[in-house]
């Protein structure tokens, strides 16, 4: 399989008044095209820094003090892959949302209340497909099914073939400034309508044309959650990135978004990775996951593995804390709780509360080591 | 085995005022007539969809609300008469000793406590209101009640803030069971934990069940959560009982479609587990205008035309199996094919 998103030795910092807080301590992992990764831990182990980190959008104070993290956007060619902490703020601009998107636990931070659902979505076609749409609309010009008055027409062709060139030019904004020519838009604002229209019905929302008139009130957060998965999924990014996306709803609404993306995943999005503290979700719909404590990667394996034969202590025991459906005895809480990570633990940060716990555990940070078929585990004690 | 509390057609709306008149222009049924029995010693689980009234339940059960209509029976543990707590004063129910005995204990540790009092105050507020202790025998107390959920004296001292999230759940039901009640409300007492901390609770839970001879009504959405501590689950739908029955029984045959629903969509920590899903199309309706005839129709894929038209009642189908459903006998049929 061929690697899509690789990140090595990634360490991210908050600079906080009480201290250093090390959110993230040299983790590297690795995603496959077409695979569903599930990124799981208990909350506050780093899983939403480690998302920001990849996006670049750490908020303040946090600041990513060393490593890589690399993409490879094409399958084949892995000369065309980037470190993406080398890269411009304007190319990472003008990545997110089109190759890598991203949606987070709560659909109303996303969404703007004030506007319709419709401009929300074509908002993003109209940044990351204008000029794309811009040709299109220009050849369509150009057919002779359209009925534009030659001169109009003649007009309007040039308009969108500079647009397509280069659409900051001068020229645009000029003529977005007189109310007649303004019209020229027009078109490209209903082009990105009719594709927001079409990515929502691709999500079996029934009624697209209704919903895109309706503002974000008027929905439900079930409904609403559809419609940020839609605007992620408006590009056809290479990855989807989602954080806690289904974690605030109801079972029956979040059974809906998961079968949603499982069948997504067949048309629209190759590669998904899943952020979710709850191990149910990661067992319905990721084929490989890493496990995260206190800023480490501990364990990394397919999904069958990691629920059969886990490795790691620390994933034995959240596996054995979590009630079953078919749950013999009592479940086996972990002893402690999470460290605070200004100071953490020295050595394997998991020490303090696991079983196998041994002097060079409290000495040196295990590495991940390939123990099996394509599972890695960070352990001294294995 | 004895009931410990009963509710008759309990009903609790909440009036939507609006206008310059400020005249009530309709209701949120939040709880719309349910009829319940519970009994002692047992850990009655409540499960349904958020909003559907759960937490409502359990704050009119204890009279932290007042109900619209209906009736909560109160049977005393020695043969003493049952009384209707729904219509007492809040005096009349403390002189009669009953308030002590229902307590209640929330979701969010962070916002159920008084930030600026100390773990020692916070405990001794409800076995103040109780009984009148010197402050050493208090303090005793205190301790002891810290011990038994798993904290220690050293903790007497300091503020909520400075605990972890699983530790001021533990306060939080130190303080619940300060006052020696018999009947403990838990809405979510775990939902805002993590997962190896909820482990601690809930054992910790199941310990003081067996240990106080409490009688427990757990209210949570995760259906794993109510498997692993109820002996009896009741499922709850926009303001009503759908289905009620032995733990065991609702999840080897449910029999309401909407229970069938909710456990096929359990995401199951256990990657070979593949079950057959039943996908509900749409939400669930608004509590201010609920659906005639079967609250569930609107989401039904088993509807006919009198679902719509007429309301179901909660029958007995088995011995304490009971559901809400007009077409309970075949819908059970269709489902395991
Ligand atoms: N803005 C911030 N300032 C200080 N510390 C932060 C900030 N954001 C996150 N952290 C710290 O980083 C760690 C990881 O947080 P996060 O990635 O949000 O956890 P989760 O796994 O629940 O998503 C936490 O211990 C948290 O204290
Ligand atoms: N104080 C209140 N005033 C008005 N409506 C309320 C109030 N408390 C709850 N509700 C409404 O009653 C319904 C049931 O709420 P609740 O019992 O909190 O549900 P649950 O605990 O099952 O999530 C909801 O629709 C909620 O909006
Ligand atoms: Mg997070
Ligand atoms: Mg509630």
């Amino acid at each position: 399989m061929a690697k899509l998103l690789e990140t090595i030795d990634l360490v991210t910092n908050f600079h906080t008044y009480e201290g250093i807080v090390n959110a993230l301590n040299k983790v590297s992992l690795f995603a496959d095209h077409g695979v569903t990764f599930g990124l799981v831990g208990e909350s506050g182990c780093g899983k939403s820094v480690f998302v920001r980190s990849v996006m670049r959008i750490v908020q303040e104070p946090g600041m990513i003090e060393g490593g890589k993290v690399i993409l490879f956007p094409d399958k084949k060619e892995t000369k065309t892959a980037v470190n993406l902490l080398d890269q411009s703020e304007a190319y990472m601009e003008s990545l997110r949302g089109d190759l890598i998107s991203m949606i987070f636990q709560e659909p109303n931070a996303a969404l703007n209340p004030i506007m319709s659902i419709g401009e929300q979505v074509a908002e993003s076609f109209l940044f990351h497909r204008k000029q794309e749409m811009c040709r299109k609309i220009a050849e369509e010009l150009d057919s002779s099914e359209c009925r534009t008055i030659p001169l109009l027409r003649h007009f309007q062709k040039s308009v969108y073939q500079i647009a397509e060139k280069n659409p900051d030019a001068f020229v645009l904004k000029l003529l977005s400034r007189i109310p007649v020519l303004k019209r020229w838009e027009k078109r490209l604002i209903q082009e990105a309508m009719d594709r927001s229209a079409e990515i929502i019905g691709k999500l079996g929302i029934p009624n697209p044309e209704d919903i895109l008139r309706s503002y974000p009130h008027n929905l439900s957060g079930g409904m609403k959650q559809r419609i940020v998965i839609a605007i992620a999924l408006a590009c056809s990014p290479i990855l989807l990135i989602a954080d806690e996306a289904t974690s605030n709803l109801d079972v029956t609404i979040q059974a809906q978004i998961l079968e949603m993306l499982r069948q997504l995943k067949h048309t629209e999005i190759s590669s998904i990775l899943f952020i979710t503290h709850d191990l149910g979700v990661v067992a319905e719909i990721c084929d490989r996951v890493g496990v995260m404590y206190a800023g480490n990667l501990c364990e990394v394996a397919d999904v069958r593995d990691i629920f059969r034969s886990p490795r790691h202590p620390y994933t034995y025991a959240l596996l054995s804390s979590v009630p079953r459906l078919f749950q013999e005895g009592e479940l086996q809480s972990i002893e402690g709780s999470v460290p605070n990570l200004i100071s953490p633990p020295s050595g394997c940060r998991f020490h303090p509360r696991c079983p196998r716990a041994g002097d060079i555990c409290r000495e040196k940070l295990p590495e991940l080591e390939e123990v099996g078929n394509n599972h890695y585990v960070a352990c001294w004690k294995i | 085995m004895k009931k410990i509390l009963e509710l008759k057609n309990l009903k609790k709306h909440y009036p939507v005022i609006s206008g310059v008149l400020r005249r009530q222009v309709n209701s949120v049924k939040a709880l719309d007539g349910i009829d319940l029995d519970i009994y002692r010693g047992e850990c009655l689980g409540m499960v349904g969809e958020s909003g559907c009234g759960k937490t409502t339940t359990g704050k009119v059960i204890i009279r932290l609300q007042d109900p619209t209509s209906g009736h909560t029976i109160y049977h005393p543990e020695s043969n003493g008469l049952p009384a209707d707590i729904s219509s007492m004063s809040r005096r009349a129910m403390k002189k009669a000793g009953i308030r002590g005995k229902l307590q209640m204990v929330f979701q969010d540790p962070a916002t159920s406590m008084n930030p600026r009092m100390l773990v020692k105050h916070i405990i001794a507020e409800p076995i103040r209101e109780q009984v009148r202790l010197g402050s050493r025998e208090l303090e005793d107390r205190i301790t002891g009640l810290l011990e038994l959920v798993g904290l220690s004296k050293s903790h007497l001292l300091r503020y909520p803030h400075e605990f972890s999230g699983g530790q001021r759940q533990r306060i939080a039901v130190a303080r619940a069971i300060a006052v020696n009640p018999e009947f403990i409300v838990l809405d979510e007492p775990t939902s805002a934990l993590d997962v190896s901390v909820q482990a601690q609770i809930l054992n910790l839970l199941r310990k003081l069940q067996k240990e106080l001879g409490l009688t427990y009504l757990f209210i949570t959405h995760h259906l794993l959560v109510v498997k692993y501590i109820s002996n009896r689950v009741a499922v709850m739908y926009l303001g009503k009982i759908v289905e009620i029955a032995d733990t065991r029984d609702i999840f080897s045959h449910p029999l309401h479609p909407y229970t069938h629903a909710l456990l096929s969509g359990i995401p199951v920590p256990d990657a070979e587990h593949k079950s057959r899903r039943m996908i509900l199309t749409g939400d669930v309706p608004s509590p201010l205008n609920p659906p005639d005839g079967c609250r569930f129709h609107t989401r039904c894929p088993f509807v006919t035309d009198q679902c719509r038209k007429r309301e179901p009642l909660l029958e007995t189908v088995q011995d304490g199996h009971k559901a809400a459903c007009h077409r309970k006998s075949e819908i059970q049929k269709q489902l395991v094919l």
